[in-house]
């Protein structure tokens, strides 16, 4: 029957944002935290009670930072000490380096230094990238983020990236979870099997620093230090605005402060 | 025999109030009881208590919405069998599995002793992922699949095994665990109840606010503390967005694995539509940090109300199209119905709950069996059920769910407009300090969009989680997967397993 479809086709309209460098995502959502350093005790006591009630850890307070890498972006911090933290809209989070996505009072934006990027990346995977995820403990969030960046609305497959289902075709791996011990030796076969040049990126918090799962023991994250992560990328799950932009800038198709 | 007789909406149990019972007295019970279809299994788990083994049953009876608690005990060095309550019924199958793995408790006559999860703390440590004991079957003409754990898209791994005449799917066994990450423990090993609050948003991700739902109701039950009537709505509000977003997610993945690629995008983008909605309201598309114990951080104003009310609207008329289409389309329907078939007595037998029971014929809804909150009092909701219990089936209670769904958000929402159109919410801000009652048994149920979540929390002589378990509706569904595709050609697993699609993480823990 072909006049219920037409009907679908109708309502559907045009779906994919046509400028995805241009993404604003709603107010609501919480994105890159921006910190001030306390003024007076009153605050550091705030401050103090933010730290300690993280659910990560992910917040130290001499000198004061917050690990993007460890936050779940629950937004409690705000709320404890709403004068020393503010969670902002923006989704530029992605780093290239772990350290990168420590955030300290004044920062303005998370840094993305073009050279801390292996310049094989830009020159190999300019044009075309193709990505085998592994997921690893996660919990299905993540995952589901990384699929819609190549759907109906955010279409990533118009610069050339996506996903394939072989190790053999891809040219890198995205890792999300905290590495489940159980997951581990998969993960190892699974990039080993990526030919050379490869790129490695860890998505969401959980891939990042292990999240929740830091310190249990079901977790086994000896992946990360045998091999160099070349974009780590926060959130709980990660927005595939985050991703989007990780990978282009790390391509350098986009660039940031 | 003695149960402690409580419904979903009682406060929390003290443990000296549970009847310990001999094994051969719970088993004959359990065994009787579990023969009618009312009861079935929601919970059986073992918590070590000093030097010995305390096993709690949570028997579920759906016809007058009580919940039935007994519990037995073994010494910890005991090393006598006990007699299998998995061989006379299927359904306790994950749950004996669970018990032998974690503890080396051995039972006898058990038809599938097979390892569920490989948790790190396994009592055998020689058992391990590379060694799972696939079940085989000899034969010139037959040969075996092995997908996994790494699959073709972007899901979580797990090990699947087929064993094939020709095109044919003779068996399929899952081997899981790949996902361990140390869930439950980790409750019991922090005292901080938010972070307890983030681990139950990440037993499965896809789930956020259901489980959130059933970690606050377990808290809240300890606590004893009486919570406002619009935080259960705007809960209900919040968990049947979740139930949306995911049928018309799921709506989408089965059209894209027949090449129906109009009702893949058109669904993708409603799905889209709904999780953006969430986000607009909470700052997250999973509504993670939207479920809170005591209160919530992200009380509905009149205008995020008024949001929730037009998209949801939106939402669900367009899917009714996507719907519409989708049973006129001969090409479709060839490929859905008669496919991946559970019998309902199948599915009673092996316990099977939520979505995927209910397109069997098995009226299981905790919504309806166990109300809690505003399920109790204003929206006495009748399960969709269906009969076929094939893949159409399934995709169609999902489908008439979505339809449910908007109804009851238009409702709460509607209510919420006229009442607080000034902005002034009634719902206090999240407490995570409350005082619990200590030696206590408290369950929070649940039901999300794939089935029925069970969270059990276990305090100590001071008031803090000794002890968690937390139940998602996939542990009993996996297994009516496995028998859906037996006799199905191997090219229609993945419709048959998008039906279901069930949760790796919510099993594993």
């Amino acid at each position: 029957m072909i006049f219920p479809k037409i009907k679908v086709l109708l309502s559907h309209g045009r779906q994919a944002i046509p400028d995805l460098d241009a993404v604003e995502l709603t107010e609501e959502f919480r994105g890159r935290p921006e910190l001030t350093e306390p003024a007076d005790s009153a605050e550091r006591e705030a401050l103090a009670a933010a730290a300690a009630i993280c659910p990560t850890g992910a917040i130290a307070t001499a000198p004061f930072a917050l690990d993007l890498g460890r936050c779940l972006f629950c937004g409690e911090c705000a709320r404890r000490a709403p004068r020393s933290i503010r969670f902002t809209n923006d989704y530029r989070m992605g780093a290239p380096t772990r350290e990168g996505l420590v955030v300290r009072p004044g920062d303005r934006c998370v840094k993305f230094d073009p050279a801390d990027v292996r310049p094989e990346i830009r020159r190999y995977f300019g044009q075309a990238l193709q990505l085998r995820e592994v997921s690893a403990g996660g919990d299905a969030s993540v995952e589901m983020e990384l699929g819609a960046t190549g759907n109906v609305n955010f279409d990533l497959g118009r610069f050339g990236i996506g996903f394939t289902a072989s190790p053999r075709h891809a040219d890198g791996v995205v890792v999300s979870g905290p590495v489940s011990a159980n997951m581990a030796e998969a993960l190892e076969i699974c990039y080993e099997a990526v030919a050379e040049p490869k790129i490695l990126v860890a998505c969401g918090t959980d891939a990042c620093s292990g999240g929740l799962f830091a310190e249990s023991r079901a977790v086994d994250r000896s992946f990360f230090e045998r091999h160099r992560v070349d974009l780590w990328l926060p959130g709980n799950p990660s927005h595939p605005m985050v991703f989007i932009d990780g990978i282009r800038t790390l391509l350098g198709k986009k660039t940031r402060g | 025999m003695n149960y402690y007789v409580t419904d979903n909406t009682a406060p929390s149990i003290p443990l000296a109030d549970i009847p310990e019972v001999s094994y051969a007295a719970f088993y004959d019970d359990v065994a009787a009881r579990l023969a009618e279809p009312r009861y079935h299994v929601a919970h059986y788990f073992a918590l070590p208590d000093g030097g010995r083994l305390r096993f709690f049953l949570l028997l579920l009876d759906d016809a007058e919405g009580r919940v039935l608690v007994a519990s037995h005990a073994m010494e910890y060095y005991d090393d006598m069998p006990l007699p299998s309550l998995t061989a006379r019924h299927a359904q306790m199958h994950p749950f004996e599995r669970d018990i032998a793995e974690r503890y080396g408790v051995r039972f006898d006559a058990m038809p599938w002793e097979k390892p569920l999860r490989f948790p790190h703390d396994r009592f055998d440590r020689r058992s391990s992922m590379d060694n799972y004991p696939f079940y085989s079957i000899e034969g010139g003409s037959l040969h075996e699949v092995n997908v996994g754990p790494i699959h073709a898209g972007i899901i979580e791994p797990g090990a699947f095994r087929f064993i094939c005449n020709g095109e044919q799917v003779l068996h399929l066994e899952i081997a899981l665990g790949y996902q361990h990450r140390g869930v439950e423990e980790a409750f019991a090993a922090t005292h901080n109840r938010l972070r307890q609050a983030c681990l139950a948003e990440a037993v499965a991700g896809d789930s956020a606010v259901a489980h959130a739902e059933a970690f606050a109701e377990a808290i809240e039950k300890l606590s004893g503390r009486p919570r406002p009537a619009e935080l259960d709505r705007e809960r209900a509000v919040a968990l049947e967005l979740e139930r949306m977003a995911m049928q018309i997610a799921d709506t989408g993945a089965l059209s894209m694995d027949v090449g129906y690629q109009l009702g893949q995008v058109a669904s993708e983008a409603l799905r889209t539509m709904t999780i953006n909605t969430t986000q607009a309201w909470c700052g997250n598309r999973f509504g993670k940090g939207l479920v809170r114990p005591h209160g919530t951080d992200h009380p509905l104003t009149a205008e995020k109300a008024a949001m929730i009310r037009r998209n949801v609207a939106e939402i669900a008329r367009r899917y009714d199209e996507v719907r519409r289409d989708i049973e006129s389309s001969p090409t479709l329907l060839a490929r859905f119905e008669q496919c991946g078939i559970v019998a309902e007595n199948e599915m009673q037998r092996i316990g099977g709950v939520g979505q995927a029971a209910r397109a069997s014929g098995l009226a299981r809804d905790i919504r309806t069996s166990h109300p809690w909150g505003v399920y109790a009092r204003e929206l006495h909701h009748e399960p969709v059920v269906m009969r076929q219990g094939d893949v159409m089936a399934r995709l169609a209670v999902r489908s008439r769910e979505v339809a449910r769904s908007a109804a009851y958000i238009d409702r709460l929402v509607a209510e919420f407009e006229q009442k607080y159109a000034a902005g002034e919410s009634p719902c206090a801000a999240p407490d995570y300090e409350a005082p619990l009652a200590p030696s206590s048994l408290s369950v929070g149920l649940v039901e999300g969009w794939r089935g029925e979540i069970c969270h059990v929390a276990v305090t100590d002589a001071e008031g803090r989680i000794a002890a968690y378990r937390a139940k998602d509706p996939s542990l009993h569904n996996w297994l009516a997967l496995a028998l859906a595709v037996r006799g199905e050609g191997i090219s229609d697993f993945p419709i048959c397993n998008k039906s279901f699609n069930l949760s790796y993480c919510g099993h594993d823990l």
